[in-house]
């Protein structure tokens, strides 16, 4: 099973975005259930786009304006919810934000 | 029986069904949650496995019309519904590992599966995975309940819709939707390892006293018991209590069920009405029931880790252990349920409380209690509220509001035994 782990948190959590993962990255890259990742620029670096009628419109910042903002997500592949859990519970940001594990649509 | 129908689970009122109908009614009682535990491990597929489930039921009932009633019909049915699920997934070309896997329906260890008459579970059996698996914490509470309801104990969509006081379609909906998240984000079919028991059991423990407080006070039908669901709740507390035998909170629940249960005999008189604790001719209790409850529960107080599940099993006992009502220690009752009070609070656990102190202080001590709930409008709307005020509104020789308390409870009750009881107390009132 394939979920995305998408990290959540408020302003409070900007404080945080340099901290690294404390070896989790490596730890789970070594166990062969992290596939990829990263890091994301703060939502007042974000651009929105849609296409309507042809015409690209843009606007500035994230596609949604709420308290908590996407910082970051990871790929992970593993046997089931429950393993998904253990290694969402592992991430660091996991005790000042939130993390929403996602299963991707399988093929 | 059209496909997707649920056989009878109770002989409807006042006419005798045929023997083979009987018959089906009973196994659908003793085997539902058996079938479908075990084709949900076979297939993976949940609602295939219902479906199945209820397929087997209905050929049950042509099949055996014309043949008899086999002499395992729980074999009989798990033969049938696993012949309709490897059709099915022929016709919906399933891999061919899979189909390999139903046809040859082998235990994961490789043991060809044939049950037996009497065997006992393996611990896990397939039903312990499936009320872990239902009653996992990605799954929202009330999702839980309502799955190990329809899946587990056979409860219909309406029955589990009425008892949760929603809509049919809503509740159709809340058990698709966990069905759906169960398959999509792989919530694994199991009991969970050791390390994740501690967190997982609550959920567990939870779901299995609903189930049994259906079974002992229906919410639907006619009779106030189904026994069949009671007796179920107590089964899966014993795999559970063998399984995890340093868990106190699980003998506790165990416990409880069994000083419950204990009373089932002397709580319905010969037209079925409800008898009411003081009242019950305490030889019909089943005393072995009381003895390996007790037991149960001295074991688990040792362990020096208390729950809510003990304690109620401790109130429980001292009705039990009680010869006749008068011997009732209602002062360690009163302390009893403050001490519930204070692990889980709640306005029903307030509500026993000032019956005890009633019983223990005197009726005005405890009528200053129920009062202060009442004001509180917590449990606006339940009948035992009244019921209880009228008590102690009776010895208090106030019985014209004793009267009314009576005729107000008699308006909430929900089921006609209920109401009949409350009928006799009014008239003995007047």
């Amino acid at each position: 099973m394939k979920y995305v782990l998408l990290i959540c948190g408020d302003e409070s959590a900007a404080e945080h975005a340099d901290d690294g993962c404390g070896g989790w990255s490596e730890t789970m890259l070594e166990r062969g259930v992290l596939k990829g990742g990263a890091g994301l620029r703060p939502p007042d670096d974000a651009t929105t786009l849609r296409v309507r009628g042809g015409e690209v419109l843009l606007s500035d910042g994230p596609f949604a304006e709420t308290k908590e903002q996407i910082g970051g997500f990871c790929l992970i592949e593993c046997a089931d919810l429950d393993e998904a859990i253990e290694i969402a519970a592992a991430h660091p940001a996991a005790a000042y934000g939130t993390i929403e594990i996602r299963p991707l649509v399988s093929p | 029986m059209r496909p997707g129908a649920t056989p009878p689970r109770t002989p409807t009122a006042g006419t005798v069904p045929p023997p083979v109908e009987a018959a089906v009614a009973e196994a659908f009682r003793e085997e539902w949650g058996q079938l479908v535990a075990t084709l949900i491990r076979w297939t993976g597929d949940w609602d295939l496995a219902e479906e199945c489930a209820q397929d087997a039921f209905a050929l049950a009932l042509r099949a055996w019309r014309r043949d008899g009633v086999p002499r395992r019909p729980g074999a009989w049915l798990t033969t049938a519904a696993r012949n309709r699920a490897v059709d099915r997934l022929r016709r919906e070309a399933a891999g061919a590992a899979k189909l390999r896997e139903v046809a040859g329906a082998m235990r994961e260890d490789g043991v060809p599966y044939a049950p037996e008459p009497g065997d006992e579970p393996d611990v896990p059996d397939d039903r312990l995975r499936l009320i872990f698996t239902c009653c996992h914490p990605a799954l929202a509470p009330e999702a839980r309940v309502a799955l190990t309801l329809r899946t587990l104990a056979g409860l219909t969509t309406a029955e589990i819709a009425r008892a949760f006081l929603v809509g049919e379609q809503a509740m159709a909906k809340r058990l698709a939707r966990a069905k759906h998240k169960i398959r999509h984000a792989a919530i694994p079919y199991r009991v969970p390892p050791a390390h994740l028991l501690p967190e997982r059991l609550p959920a567990v423990l939870a779901v299995l006293y609903l189930l049994f407080n259906e079974g002992y006070s229906a919410t639907s039908g006619a009779g106030p018991m189904r026994p069949g669901l009671a007796a179920e709740a107590i089964r899966l507390g014993r795999v559970l209590v063998r399984l995890m035998p340093d868990e106190p909170e699980a003998a506790g629940l165990l416990a409880l069920m069994l000083l419950h249960d204990s009373r089932r005999a002397a709580r319905q008189d010969e037209t079925g009405d409800l008898v009411v604790l003081e009242e019950q001719d305490r030889t019909r209790w089943d005393a072995a029931r009381i003895a390996e409850g007790v037991a149960l529960l001295d074991g688990a107080l040792l362990r020096g880790r208390p729950g809510p599940y003990q304690v109620q099993a401790a109130i429980a006992a001292c009705h039990a252990t009680a010869a006749r009502p008068e011997d009732t220690d209602w002062a360690q009752i009163a302390i009893l349920y403050a001490r519930l009070k204070g692990l889980v609070p709640s306005p029903v656990v307030e509500l026993n409380r000032a019956v005890a102190v009633g019983m223990s202080a005197g009726p005005a001590a405890g009528l200053a209690l129920l009062d202060a709930l009442r004001e509180w409008g917590a449990l606006a709307g339940y009948h035992l509220l009244p019921a209880a005020r009228a008590d102690l509104l009776r010895r208090l020789g106030r019985t014209a509001e004793a009267g009314d308390a009576y005729r107000e409870a008699m308006g909430l009750a929900a089921t006609a035994a209920e109401r009949r009881h409350l009928a006799r107390r009014l008239a003995a009132l007047e």
